[in-house]
């Protein structure tokens, strides 16, 4: 099947503008621009069943509908600001495909009548970033953006902006107070960012994968991306696979594919020939799975994944094998949760560094029973007190880490020496 | 001088991405080019983007303090920063930032003697699938550098002492 969403895998030179467009680059852009009512591009999106790859899984038509069309300006935000542990999809996409990255956010914007755009990009993404400025040079050079476009009334400027290092900045309330220039600390919501977002305008946020899904979408139409994927979960998904395989790396597959398939088929089988003993699909964010046969042959959708305790999210898939202890899994998710809590809600900026402390000193030797309970019982606490969800995602691991694998907490294995 | 004066051009193309009413935008970007000028961000430069931004010095020096790529004081000219997040660590990130501090004669978070080389444990870098990874910022820009060994580093270690070029 042809690549939907990392086509530059069947098209090598697709970052060049002259290639994307031999290969009918921008003309569901043009097309839309002429001839479509914005209404009707959002209508297209809504139908095909896309939903946000960011991790919440939000329909995304359903998001832009929700614009609110009294307050002006509108604003689209893309979001780059890739740093869930695990997670490196967004990335190859912007490098490799940039123009139906690009092509994605003029059609997000065409759609909700904005006429700016900004990609917030991570700080470590230096270099792409000027990549990118780059392409959104020749795309001014060549009239695809800029002033009233293809002879219409219809401008469109798009920017880039670093971030400078803050996994918070990727929630998308963080995201628009760090655009604005403040420390990337989430709002209240609601309202929303569609009815308040930047500079208290309305404003779509949306993931890279999820805009680069679109220009094909409104290419080739509702149904045709619809027939991809599952009922639940329509179209394609990349799935960055890491850990304990033989080839990590980005795979782009139709929902519904099992884990066995993305593990075994694709990624190579586990190092050693070990057999998976816990899977985190969303990431350090994930609940963790238990594996077995069942769980192996699971489909790789939305819905189904919740079946086993767990949510798909940005889909970052982590394998771990026998080899790894999971008290030693939930120190390092631990650890990156409490860096990157950004102080603003008490039980996460608390929560975090108390369950830090806690799960170190069991690591370092402290073989106290009790402080497990403590740590399951801070984790339960912070539950549902955080404004964001990142509180939340600090305490997945946890509680379905000692919950699921209580072994690991009395007994650790450590079979990897070298690497833990 | 201040930075306006120094980089006329810049800090104009800068201001150019937002709304007039809301420069505060440019904060970052403008914190980007005076951390160019000495490896990290001094007092004066805080109070002159302040100035430019009409913000107050309080509120650039709280963005300086939140985000980590801003740094308030010097460190070594190379900061060469570690990805030993999870999916990194599963592929051996722990043990070659052991090993790799074993060889400068350093420990995590020290810079060594000759000020070149500042070593850190970062957070996720998303380049999961190439570890052991580590970025180098200097002050010019910031470059990844994946699939690593200890060998490996070290011959960049020593080309960079050796070229003393900034990486962008």
């Amino acid at each position: 099947m042809a690549f939907v969403v990392l086509r530059h895998r069947d098209i090598l030179d697709i970052k060049k503008l002259e290639v994307y467009r031999q290969n009918g680059g921008f003309e569901a852009f043009q097309n839309a621009v002429k001839n479509l009512k914005p209404d009707g591009v959002t209508q297209v999106v809504k139908d095909s069943g896309l939903r946000g790859r960011g991790g919440a899984g939000f329909p995304t038509g359903m998001k832009w509908s929700f614009i609110d069309s009294k307050n002006w300006p509108h604003y689209v935000v893309a979001n780059a600001d890739e740093s869930e542990p695990g997670t490196f999809k967004d990335r190859e996409i912007m490098e490799s495909n940039p123009f139906q990255f690009l092509e994605g956010v003029a059609l997000a914007c065409y759609a909700v009548g904005a006429n700016s755009a900004y990609i917030y990009l991570r700080g470590e993404f230096w270099q792409l970033a000027g990549f990118l400025d780059e392409k959104i040079n020749e795309l001014n050079d060549a009239g695809l953006l800029g002033a009233k476009l293809f002879n219409t009334n219809y401008s469109l400027n798009i920017y880039t902006h670093l971030g400078a290092g803050a996994y918070i900045c990727g929630e998308e309330t963080a995201l628009l107070e760090s655009l604005e220039g403040k420390r990337g600390q989430p709002r209240v919501r609601p309202p929303f960012p569609p009815a308040v977002g930047l500079y208290n305008k309305p404003t779509i946020v949306n993931n890279v994968e999820t805009l680069t899904n679109v220009p094909l979408i409104i290419q080739n139409g509702a149904a045709w991306y619809k027939s991809l994927g599952t009922p639940d979960s329509a179209g394609v998904k990349v799935f960055s696979l890491s850990g304990r395989v033989r080839k990590p790396g980005n795979y782009e597959l139709p929902f519904g594919a099992t884990f066995r398939q993305l593990i075994y088929e694709h990624g190579g089988g586990v190092l050693d020939g070990r057999p998976v003993k816990a899977i985190m699909p969303a990431g350090a964010s994930s609940s963790l799975i238990l594996v077995d046969e069942k769980a192996l042959d699971t489909p790789m959708d939305y819905a189904s994944v919740r079946t086993l305790g767990s949510d798909l999210g940005s889909a970052s898939i982590i394998v771990i094998d026998d080899t790894v202890s999971i008290d030693w899994v939930i120190q390092k998710t631990i650890h990156f949760f409490k860096h990157e809590s950004c102080g603003k809600c008490t039980p996460c900026r608390e929560g975090t560094y108390w369950m830090m402390n806690i799960a170190e000193r069991a690591h370092n030797g402290r073989k106290d029973p009790a402080d497990v309970e403590l740590l399951h019982a801070v984790a339960r606490q912070m539950q549902g007190m955080c404004l964001c969800a990142l509180g939340e995602f600090a305490t997945m691991s946890v509680v379905t880490g000692i919950d699921r694998f209580p072994s690991d907490f009395k007994n650790p294995v450590n079979l990897q020496e070298k690497i833990v | 001088m201040s930075l306006l004066q120094k980089y006329p051009a810049e800090v104009k193309q800068i201001l150019s991405k937002y709304p007039a009413d809301h420069k505060q935008s440019a904060v970052m970007p403008l914190l980007y080019l005076a951390q160019r000028e000495n490896g990290y961000i001094t007092g004066s430069a805080m109070q002159d983007i302040a100035e430019t931004l009409d913000m107050t010095q309080t509120e650039v020096a709280a963005v300086v303090g939140f985000y980590t790529l801003y740094l308030d004081k010097k460190e070594g000219k190379y900061r060469m920063q570690v990805c030993t997040d999870l999916p990194c660590a599963l592929r051996g990130a722990d043990k070659f930032l052991q090993d790799l501090c074993g060889n400068l004669g350093i420990k995590v978070g020290e810079t060594t003697s000759d000020g070149l080389v500042t070593i850190e444990a970062v957070m996720c870098l998303a380049a999961c699938d190439k570890a052991p990874m580590f970025q180098i910022q200097s002050r010019d820009g910031l470059e990844y550098h994946e699939d690593m060994t200890v060998d490996k580093t070290m011959e960049l270690v020593a080309a960079l002492a050796k070229s003393g070029r900034e990486v962008a």
